[in-house]
């Protein structure tokens, strides 16, 4: 075995190959750890935010400590704990799902996740720099630029800078899926989880531009004595709110949409029958995917923008519901007559039908623009986007992180304990947020620091609280589960649930350059149509040859750091502007690094046709 | 798969249960049992999709049911390879066609009723009776101005029963939400010029609690008002005292004068109106006496009054009184002896016969 691609030992060169890698299977375990860290944080906001409302009139915490922990509750669960696992789950199975040797733009890979990783820590360091943001994840203006305190510019800075890697990432996806699939996998062969990645890169690209705008103008507004938003100074609030929800509704769908592809994954693979109208499924995601973007003022219907704006989005809004129903009615029939085997990422799908179904019926109730004047920032609404983020989103999370896992780590989550963190979380999600639909039309509005006591209100509450205690128990099982399987350590074959996609056809976990020779596809489920008519392994498209891999760099983590340390000096230069050497010094790391970047020529390396013969790189 | 429904339905047990417990919420609140006109028509509207909803939740649940008792892996089975089925046509059309039906008998009322819940104009032959308020939300509490009426009072809203009542809702500061869910749904208040309207028109009389709906501040949750809905008569009676307040009037007790004095003194006089005024930085406090809670949230009495007035941060952090009166510097910027006139004094501010105990 060739000495260049050796495997270095000991800590430290462990971790500066995870600092330095171009790696899409390392990058993904670099999102996974770091998206699972914020998902623990928010998680622990969410149990003090039920805490404080178990019971009326409660002093647990105080009310500014409250407005924090609910902003950054939401902020921290959507930007920097469901995006990036979702980017763990995009990382790790979209390249092997097309037969790819990595990502279109391995270096820009690794700034995406780098960006998003000091975006995310920059916005957590408000905890400890006087006060968290404390304006709501939507940062309403004149709330959100009035509001004292650093707390919403950390917001701003750490959103602007995570967001760019988001949009990175985004498009890194976009042309990798559009180019480097592996010969025969056409667009109609792709599985449905490449297809709703890549529906949702389209959706990151175009949505994420009006959140940087956004956030932008809010930036200048804080930062740098701007009036966009102030209707005294002849600016405009509502515009926030605009910019906000044309970002803010194609978010839910970047969120949900992969785990949609995901789910068609897992049914497929655990009934043992092709996906049941695949055509009409891909339709229908790039429908979802398009009316996203036509729903955003439904957010909006007590703003006052008049009845005609609010029946046009209403109407819009409900129009969604028929593409989400032909999924679901698709998901049901793809098991009807299969042989449906319940393991564990099974059982979270199995249970996100019934979950999400229930959060897509409160959808078309609030898309009722006249109703949703009762509905409106209410706790029904907070039921709702529950149900759609909880029972989609998170739900699809633990069956695709249990689902992959083999293929990052080369070993099984038990499937015993996984059951066993299934059951608490499950009835424990229905305890928590079915009950706040009532909640919220007994008259609860949402973003309560307390609420009043005598009011009809205190058994809802308590039911909730109890509720999320269930779910955090669950999430503590999935870790000691985790810990459980990493330390045991058995390692599995490549294809340990008798998959039908691409990923399955390789070793796991997967040698540093995946393919050693790019497969042929010759149909939907490549994997399952050579076990049925083949001879169960994919037919190579390429004799055996050189492999291109690009190297390792550092300079992603540089730039991202850059404006990591920019970030405190552009917030800060308004008490004292001796700090703008910080944003100096923070713009000169960024921009020398680009420069670098620019003029070093990395052509990367090859791994020699011998070498591969030999198996290098292969445990 | 017997565990999973034994579970399922336990679960479903214990829901119903609890929503029997809880019932639907206190009638002074609930948007579930409405007492006017624009909760009325939404809670119709909001049963229709409950309709819809169940009736489709029906089928695909049967449909779930169905599929993974009768389809899952028998043992011994293993190896079976089920039937690799690409689609069907017809169902395929069915599911596509039949919810986009049911959505259009859901969405043909919502935009009816959107656009009823809008028409915020009086008919020709009420124009002249028509009473419109100008409401303002302001961190945390609600000033309203009756139009043409020379009456401005804050945080309770007196209205007259069977007549829609036309607001014109505007903010101070940041963004509100004006909401009284078991009169009528929600409209935001926005600061500026960018004017909102709705209607409120109460069945019956009654006091209903109103809440702030669009975050606000730290004191978002402390931001109640009511809504004091009288028959038409005592409406008229009210709105005649409220206009003929006189507000040199000497309070009958030797406490309540000093505490006049103090009132004026302490300087609660710079940001508090008492008699018809614009909005101001505090709330107007006319009718403070007849208020049915203090500061929104508290009972009337008092114990409660002096605590809001020497602790007011405790009360409503964020609030605008903070640190504006007495001494400053002081634990608590009024005296116990101090707190007590000038409660006695706000306490018997009532001018007028029609109480929020006549709403009934």
């Amino acid at each position: 075995m060739s000495t260049a691609y050796a495997q270095k030992n000991g800590f430290f060169a462990g971790l500066w190959d995870y600092l330095t890698t171009v790696d899409h299977k390392k990058i993904a375990i670099l999102y996974l750890i770091a998206g699972g860290f914020f998902f623990l944080v928010g998680g622990i906001e969410a149990m003090l935010i039920r805490i404080q409302l178990i019971q009326p009139d409660n002093e647990f915490v105080s009310a500014g400590l409250y407005n924090q922990l609910l902003t950054m509750h939401g902020t921290t669960m959507i930007f920097l704990a469901a995006m990036p696992l979702i980017f763990t789950l995009m990382n790790i199975a979209v390249p092997l799902q097309i037969g790819a040797r990595d990502v279109a733009f391995p270096f820009l890979n690794s700034l995406g996740f780098w960006l998003f990783f000091f975006g995310g820590v920059l916005l957590n360091c408000s905890w400890f720099m006087g006060g968290a943001p404390d304006a709501g994840w939507t940062a309403y203006a004149p709330l959100s630029t009035t509001s004292p305190g650093h707390g919403v510019d950390f917001y701003v800075m750490g959103l602007q800078i995570s967001g760019a890697g988001t949009l990175i990432g985004g498009i890194n996806f976009l042309v990798t899926i559009i180019n480097m699939r592996a010969p025969g996998m056409t667009y109609m062969r792709m599985p449905l989880f490449t297809w709703s990645s890549l529906v949702t890169s389209v959706l990151i690209l175009f949505a994420f531009p009006a959140l940087t705008v956004g956030l932008f103008l809010m930036m200048f507004d804080r930062l740098f004595g701007a009036n966009f938003f102030d209707p005294s100074m002849g600016g405009n609030h509502v515009i926030w709110e605009h910019l906000f929800w044309i970002f803010g509704h194609p978010e839910v769908y970047i969120l949900v949409l992969p785990l949609f592809g995901l789910f068609s994954d897992i049914i497929s693979t655990f009934s043992k029958k092709r996906l049941f109208g695949y055509s009409a499924m891909v339709f229908a995601t790039v429908l979802i995917g398009f009316l996203g973007f036509m729903v955003w003022a439904h957010h909006m219907f007590t703003t006052g923008l008049g009845p005609v704006a609010n029946s046009i989005f209403a109407i819009a809004t409900m129009a969604i519901a028929v593409p989400t129903g032909i999924k679901i009615f698709n998901w049901l029939f793809t098991m009807w007559g299969g042989s449906i085997r319940m393991t564990v990422p099974m059982l979270w799908t199995v249970a996100f039908i019934p979950s999400f179904t229930l959060g897509g019926f409160g959808g078309v109730m609030l898309a009722a623009a006249a109703a949703d004047y009762q509905y409106h920032d209410t706790y029904f609404v907070v039921a709702h986007f529950h149900y759609v983020i909880v029972g989609g989103v998170v739900f699809g999370l633990f069956a695709g992180l249990t689902y992959w896992w083999p293929k990052m780590f080369g070993t099984m989550l038990n499937e015993k304990m996984g059951k066993l963190a299934f059951w608490p979380f499950f009835f424990g999600f229905h305890l928590t947020f079915f009950i706040q639909h009532f909640l919220g039309l007994m008259g609860m509005p949402r973003r309560y620091w307390k609420f009043q006591p005598d009011q009809g209100l205190e058994i809802g509450n308590l039911v909730s609280t109890l509720g999320a205690f269930l779910m955090a128990i669950g999430t503590i099982i999935f870790l000691i589960n985790v810990v459980i399987t990493t330390i045991k350590g058995e390692k599995v074959s490549g294809d340990p649930w008798d998959a039908r996609t691409l990923e399955w056809s390789i070793p796991s976990p997967p040698p540093f350059y995946n393919f050693t020779q790019t497969p042929l596809v010759r149909g939907l489920d490549a994997l399952w149509v050579e076990k049925r008519h083949g001879n169960g392994k994919m037919t190579p498209a390429e004799p055996l040859g050189d492999i291109h891999m690009p190297n390792n760099s550092f300079i992603p983590f540089m730039m991202s750091l850059g404006l990591f340390i920019a970030g405190f000096g552009f917030i800060y230069q308004v008490d004292n502007s001796s700090y703008l050497i910080l944003a100096v010094l923070g713009m000169a790391i960024t921009l020398l690094s680009m420069f670098v970047r620019s003029v070093k020529d990395d052509l990367g390396y090859h791994i020699h046709k011998e070498d591969l013969e030999k198996g290098a790189g292969s445990e | 798969m017997k565990g999973w429904m034994g579970k399922s339905r336990i679960l479903l047990l214990l829901s119903s249960l609890m929503l029997f417990l809880a019932g639907c919420g206190d009638p002074q609140l609930s948007a579930l049992q409405p007492k006017g006109e624009g909760a009325d028509v939404i809670y119709d509207l909001m049963m229709l999709s409950v309709i819809i909803m169940v009736f489709v939740g029906v089928v695909v649940m049967a449909i779930y049911f169905f599929v993974l008792i009768r389809f899952r892996q028998k043992k011994d089975h293993e190896d079976y390879i089920p039937k690799q089925v690409e689609g069907n046509k017809f169902l395929e059309l069915l599911w596509t066609v039949v919810p986009i039906i049911l959505l259009v008998v859901l969405a043909v009322p919502t935009v009816q009723k959107t656009f009823m819940l809008a028409d915020t104009t009086p008919a020709e032959d009420k124009k002249e009776d028509a009473i419109t308020i100008e409401v303002t939300g302001k961190q945390y509490w609600w000033h309203y101005n009756y139009k043409g009426q020379e009456v401005q009072t804050s945080q309770d809203l007196y209205i007259p029963t069977g007549e829609r009542v036309y607001l014109k809702l505007t903010a101070g500061d940041v963004i509100h939400s004006f909401w009284v869910p078991s009169v009528a749904g929600k409209m935001d208040t926005n600061p500026g010029k960018n004017e909102n309207e709705m209607f409120l028109h109460a069945y019956e009389e009654g006091v209903y609690y109103g809440k702030c709906a669009e975050f606000c501040g730290p004191s978002h949750s402390l931001m109640d008002f009511k809504v004091i809905a009288v028959s038409p008569e005592e409406f008229d009676q009210w709105a005649e005292d409220m206009k003929n307040v006189n507000t040199d009037s000497t309070p009958e007790t030797q406490s309540a004068q000093e505490g006049k004095e103090l009132f004026k003194n302490k300087n609660c006089i710079a940001c508090h109106a008492i008699g018809s005024s614009p909005a101001a930085v505090g709330p107007n406090l006319t009718a403070f006496g007849d208020r049915v809670q203090i500061a929104g949230i508290l009972d009337n009495n008092k114990e409660n009054l002096i605590e809001w007035l020497q602790h007011p941060e405790e009360v409503k952090p964020g609030n605008k009184m903070t640190g504006k009166y007495g001494n400053t510097e002081a634990e608590v910027p009024l005296t116990d002896e101090e707190a007590s006139k000038i409660a006695d004094y706000l306490l018997q501010l009532q001018p007028s016969e029609i109480k929020p105990e006549d709403a009934q």
